[in-house]
């Protein structure tokens, strides 16, 4: 896996953090159900003291339950697609869909910086070969980056598009690029731009940041 | 007396649960879904004890923790986290929080905690107010 050899240091950065991020999520919906077991349990003691169970109550802590569950479902389903990401260093891609699992990986972390990452569905899908790992680290790298561009309260809309020798993928609105801090891009995304052979290019013009890869794009 | 805690967390599903389980226990508890809505409900009101999550959008908690103490020095703050890192701890105690628990939490233990930081807020408050105290005499010469 050529690819995956030569990025070392940053591929391992790149892991730990979604690691670290999808970890917390997790132990968000554990510790949601761990008190509505908890609650559960001190409702059995009420009753058991005379106090009256309320099935509506009961109820909604199964519903609650339930969400929590399908809240889990969801970021063990993509923390599994990431997993399997560094499977093969060269399967077709949907790209639309890597975005989909970008966003969700970084969900977390706009939060944190209160921005909004929205994905434009309305070009046609394309499909590329590559590696998906390295193409996730590299565009998290860039969406890092498009995150700060675009400050705290706004929104960063991702597309992706078919070109002529490839696909092109986009990081728009971002409004705040002239005072975002530091040089981009830098070294760990312009090694891993070479290690996809793609070309990284900041447009302070239509305030966007876009990701030109080779190979055969195909759309739909 | 009833313990009346402040809950800060951005998981609303989070705080409705672990507020109700502690309502269900006595105590007195209010809610905020963000730093800076429970600066807003210190700058009116005091807390025995306050459980900050570390993680938040906006302001983190350890941000919280420092605007929090230069209000209230008296204040207890128990870290309840679902991010626990041995360094996120040390620096938070090193800032002056009185704990640091793990998400899932155990009732038990946080109640426990709970009852500790009352009991530590009191002594700080008569503390405090035996300094004023102090501080009139001298000034006044009594």
């Amino acid at each position: 896996m050529a690819h995956l050899d030569g990025i070392g240091r940053s591929g391992v950065q790149f892991f730990g953090k979604m690691s670290a991020s999808i970890s917390h999520d997790l132990k968000n919906v554990l510790a949601v159900i761990n008190e509505n077991a908890g609650l559960l349990d001190d409702l059995c003691l009420m009753a058991g003291k005379g106090k009256p169970l309320d099935p509506g109550r009961l109820k909604r802590l199964a519903e609650e339950v339930k969400n929590q569950i399908r809240r889990g479902d969801r970021i063990i389903t993509y923390m599994n697609t990431f997993a399997h990401s560094a499977d093969s260093e060269s399967v077709a891609i949907d790209l639309r869909e890597l975005l989909g699992l970008l966003v969700e990986l970084s969900s977390r972390h706009a939060s944190m910086r209160g921005v909004r990452l929205e994905i434009d569905r309305s070009s046609d899908a394309v499909t590329i070969t590559t590696s998906p790992f390295v193409l996730l680290n590299l565009l998290w790298r860039c969406l890092d980056y498009a995150m700060a561009a675009a400050g705290p309260g706004k929104t960063v809309e991702l597309g992706a598009e078919k070109t002529a020798d490839g696909a092109r993928l986009r990081f728009r609105k971002l409004e705040g690029m002239d005072a975002a801090a530091g040089s981009f891009p830098a070294e760990p995304e312009g090694s891993l731009g070479r290690a996809l052979s793609a070309e990284i290019r900041l447009d302070p013009g239509t305030r966007e940041l876009a990701v030109s890869l080779p190979g055969k794009g195909q759309g739909e | 007396m009833a313990e009346k805690v402040l809950i800060v967390d951005d998981d609303k599903a989070f705080l409705a649960i672990l507020s109700e389980r502690m309502q269900n226990r006595g105590m007195e508890v209010s809610t905020a879904e963000s730093a800076a809505e429970a600066l807003q409900m210190l700058e009116k009101e005091s807390f025995d004890a306050v459980l900050l999550d570390l993680m938040m959008p906006e302001m983190g908690g350890i941000e919280a923790l420092q605007v929090m103490r230069k209000k209230q020095p008296e204040v207890q703050v128990i870290f309840v986290t679902g991010h626990p890192s041995v360094s996120k701890g040390v620096e938070a105690m090193k800032l002056g929080a009185m704990d640091f628990i793990s998400k899932p939490v155990d009732m038990g233990e946080l109640t426990e905690k709970i009852k500790e930081a009352k009991a530590g807020r009191m002594i700080l408050v008569e503390k405090q107010s035996q300094e004023k105290i102090k501080k009139i005499l001298t000034d006044k010469g009594w």
